[in-house]
């Protein structure tokens, strides 16, 4: 991954409190997992940023290795990254997850 | 198409005190459902827990593996689980 790919990768989960890096967007997921993830997040009724991996080639390779996870989505919250639609949907199960965003919008 | 046996095979690598390591095919040999079992996991987060998990796949993973669900257990959660 180039630098300038590892910076943008940054500045997005910095800059935003919510991150979901996905196939499609949150009105058109163009996966099942992804797909997924839009539903739980409007579950939990929190705005997110969204960002299309088919349509942005460098970033979808750059975050392999950046999140050491081979596939999407992946989410970002408060700049810590969550884990993919699995983890995601057992944290909002639990009740974990409803917190983590409510904390992460409130900053 | 990849076999589920090379692919326990290949966790039993990456994650050499797995006590139980189980890959089901979900759909085609492509969708996978991997249940890893290791007293390794004690005290990592999940996300901890999964990645090592495809660390232990590689290339494997995004190659012959489009896409793997995963189900990681300590020994004792794994109990619960049987029970």
């Amino acid at each position: 991954m180039d630098e300038a790919t590892r910076e943008q990768i940054q500045t997005l989960i910095d800059t935003n409190p919510i991150v979901v890096f996905m196939k499609g967007n949150k009105n058109f997921p163009k996966c099942g997992f992804s797909a997924t993830v839009v539903e739980v997040m409007k579950r939990v009724a929190v705005d997110y940023q969204d960002v299309n991996i088919l349509e942005h080639p460098d970033l979808r390779e750059g975050l392999k290795e950046f999140s050491s996870w081979p596939t999407f989505p992946q989410i970002y919250i408060s700049g810590k990254f969550i884990g993919g639609c699995d983890i995601l949907r057992d944290m909002f199960t639990s009740g974990e997850l409803e917190p983590l965003v409510r904390e992460a919008v409130a900053k | 198409m990849i076999e589920t046996a090379a692919l326990e095979e290949r966790i039993r690598a990456g994650i050499p005190d797995a006590t139980h390591v189980q890959v089901v095919d979900l759909r085609g040999g492509d969708h996978f459902q991997a249940t890893v079992v290791a007293p390794s996991f004690a005290g990592m987060t999940r996300v901890a827990q999964h990645q090592s998990v495809y660390r232990a796949l590689g290339e494997l993973m995004g190659g012959p593996v489009h896409a793997l669900a995963i189900a990681t257990h300590t020994p004792e959660s794994w109990a619960r689980v049987l029970k």
